[in-house]
């Protein structure tokens, strides 16, 4: 068991580490030059002022310095948990952002996730033993997990936000609103959330469902089925005992699924002009603003491995094959 | 009389046609008796098991009656067969070794499965039967993928005859297993029957050997018919039918040196069952087959208990 989950470390360490590294290049090797465009922004005519301020700028942000160097620092800076300033919004620190968009992009990933899986494994489980619903569910669900999920953001803004008026198609909350603790602000929050929130959770839920149908109906006619069958057992208990058991390759499903859910999540935050990471990357690579690329995509990194590292736990948990596989490696 | 079975036909639905599976079927069962049921692949001896206790959805039965202490099994309704699986009829398939459910603890397992048919567990019952098949109660603790093949074979077995059951089919048990867990198999069914956790037994197999060590009666099939049966020892030593005889004689013989003499196996193989020629369905294999082959044999019974379908016999 130790030995399972130091060795699950090592490899999330190693995958961590790449991650960072991965991190730091791209902005540097992206065209573009920050400073630039900031010193741009200033609106300076005066060359010798215009030098004055890309030193100080360069300077500032280590431009000057070798690219091993630079390398070095910016693990540095992360191991204090120092993301750099923004350059977008000099000088907010890059940390701060982050922050204010996390809320925003965890409340719609999250969720999401968590009830896609959920109810699609139900109504996949549901769907296998009728074939009325199969007949139906299962097209539907092959067609919504083939839907990009901006398309499909495209398509619900459209029709409930343009077309039904139902939902507001942009912004967390209204532009007439300042974030309070107070029910009015949660309730326009909520219905703000609502269709970025609806269109990841239908993309999400058409795989869940035919993955579950197709393992249901696999284990229904597995061996141990037969055999409770042959001894009269009542189908609600070999229901029972299927489902659970088709329910563990969901879960390793949801561990390779995360990082795809989590990129569309990102683009139909852009879509919705959603406040979360995904805004914000796009808000980041638009003004070359490196550090502010590099924390979201850090940050990004980090939830990912977090949440598998999780699942990896729960699997354990769960499925007593892999203890045994481990029991096996122990000894 | 434990088992009675009259006129038995079964067929199989597929998309050419239905494949007679078995085509007539007619034998008894004593109470403690162990029938061997033994034939090619594909004579039917397996959907006669299956027949019995749970038929899957491709088969149907077109005629004949299955009686078990006299009281009809409605062999053809899923739903009211559900009331003697397990209780009066149960099984040892030939897929034992995956039967149990590999993410529940034995000891939970058999509980839910006693419990979904309305009896308790009796741990020291349990334990003395685990015992008598050579398995230790820390099984019990186990999970079904921490045994070994025999291991869970064996608790599979004592899994089915947990509620005493009148009739025990045991479809072809012995045959992923090697010699001398065979033979442990086999004194373990054998001791079941002598213990009365099972009245009778169906045992099926194409190991004409092995039946002949724990068999009382041996029953030959043949292309979804019976072709011979009569006690073990009148099967093996004294055979009628041409094809029980055949069949022995296919049987590599201990000490025997074949560099002279081939083995010889059966020339040919069983007609389709999906449209079985008229008459003895062994006439195209059978060196003895002569005009009368031409119509169907009657089952005859040559001497006390000694069945044969056969003109030749």
């Amino acid at each position: 068991m130790r030995r399972y989950f130091r060795r699950k470390l090592l490899v999330y360490g190693l995958t961590f580490f790449v991650a960072v590294t991965v991190n730091w290049m791209i902005p540097r090797f992206m065209p573009g030059d920050p400073v630039a465009s900031m010193v741009a922004r200033a609106n300076m005519t005066q060359p010798q002022a215009v030098a004055a301020m890309r030193a100080y700028y360069n300077d500032l942000f280590g431009f000057d310095q070798p690219l091993w160097q630079q390398y070095l620092s910016f693990w540095g800076a992360l191991l204090r948990g120092d993301f750099g300033l923004s350059i977008w919004l000099f000088p907010t620190p890059v940390g701060t952002v982050i922050a204010d968009a996390v809320p925003y992009t965890l409340a719609l990933v999250v969720p999401s996730v968590l009830l896609s899986w959920v109810v699609g494994n139900w109504f996949g489980a549901y769907a296998a033993r009728r074939r009325v619903l199969d007949n139906t569910v299962l097209p539907i669900g092959y067609i919504l997990t083939a839907t990009p999920y901006m398309w499909l953001a495209v398509l619900l803004a459209w029709g409930l936000g343009v077309v039904a008026g139902l939902f507001p198609v942009a912004g967390g909350y209204s532009f007439s609103m300042q974030p309070t603790w107070s029910w009015a602000f949660l309730l326009d929050l909520l219905h703000h959330w609502a269709l970025p929130f609806l269109s990841l959770f239908l993309v999400a839920l058409g795989g869940w469902a035919i993955g579950m149908r197709n393992m249901i109906i696999y284990e229904l006619e597995s061996d141990y089925a037969n055999y409770l069958s042959a001894l009269g057992a009542p189908s609600r208990l070999i229901r029972r005992y299927a489902f659970r058991n088709a329910v563990l390759p969901q879960i390793t499903g949801l561990a390779l699924q995360l990082g795809v859910i989590v990129a569309g999540a990102l683009v139909t935050e852009i879509v919705f002009a959603y406040p979360g990471l995904g805004s914000l990357i796009l808000k980041a690579i638009q003004n070359s603003d490196f550090f502010l690329l590099q924390g979201t995509f850090l940050f990004i990194v980090l939830g990912v491995l977090i949440a598998n590292f999780i699942i990896d736990i729960v699997y354990v948990v769960v499925d007593p094959r892999t203890r045994a596989g481990m029991a096996g490696a122990d000894a | 009389m434990s088992l009675q079975v009259s006129d038995l036909r079964v067929h199989y639905r597929t998309l050419k046609g239905d494949v007679r599976a078995l085509d007539g079927v007619s034998f008894d069962l004593a109470d403690g008796e162990i029938l061997g049921l033994v034939g090619e692949s594909g004579c039917g001896k397996s959907t006669l098991g299956k027949a019995l206790i749970r038929m899957d959805g491709r088969m149907r039965r077109t005629g004949g009656t299955v009686a078990l202490d006299g009281e009809e099994l409605p062999i053809d309704d899923d739903r009211r067969m559900n009331d003697f699986r397990f209780r009066r009829v149960s099984l040892i398939p030939q897929y034992a070794m995956s039967a149990l459910n590999p993410t529940r603890k034995i000891r939970r397992l058999v509980a839910e499965l006693l419990r979904s048919r309305g009896a308790a567990v009796d741990p020291a019952e349990l334990e003395s039967r685990m015992a008598h098949v050579g398995l230790p109660p820390a099984v019990l603790d186990r999970y079904p993928i921490e045994l070994s093949g025999g291991m869970r074979q064996r608790m599979v077995m004592v899994i089915s005859t947990l509620l005493d059951p009148s009739l025990l089919i045991a479809d072809e048990v012995t045959s992923a297993l090697d010699v001398s867990t065979q033979k442990a198999v086999a004194r373990a069914l054998l001791g079941f029957r002598d213990s009365g956790y099972v009245k009778s037994m169906i045992f099926i197999t194409h190991d004409l050997a092995l039946t002949h060590h724990i068999a009382d009666t041996i029953m030959v099939m043949y292309a979804g018919r019976l072709a011979e049966k009569a006690p073990a020892d009148v099967i093996v030593k004294a055979p009628r039918h041409p094809y029980t005889r055949l069949l022995l004689d296919s049987l590599p013989e201990v000490g025997v040196r074949y560099a002279d003499r081939r083995l010889d196996g059966i020339a040919g193989s069983p007609p389709s069952l999906l449209d079985p020629p008229a008459g003895c369905r062994f006439r195209d294999r059978c060196p003895l087959a002569g005009e009368e082959c031409g119509e169907d044999p009657p089952v005859t019974e040559l001497a006390p208990d000694h069945h044969v379908a056969c003109w030749k016999a």
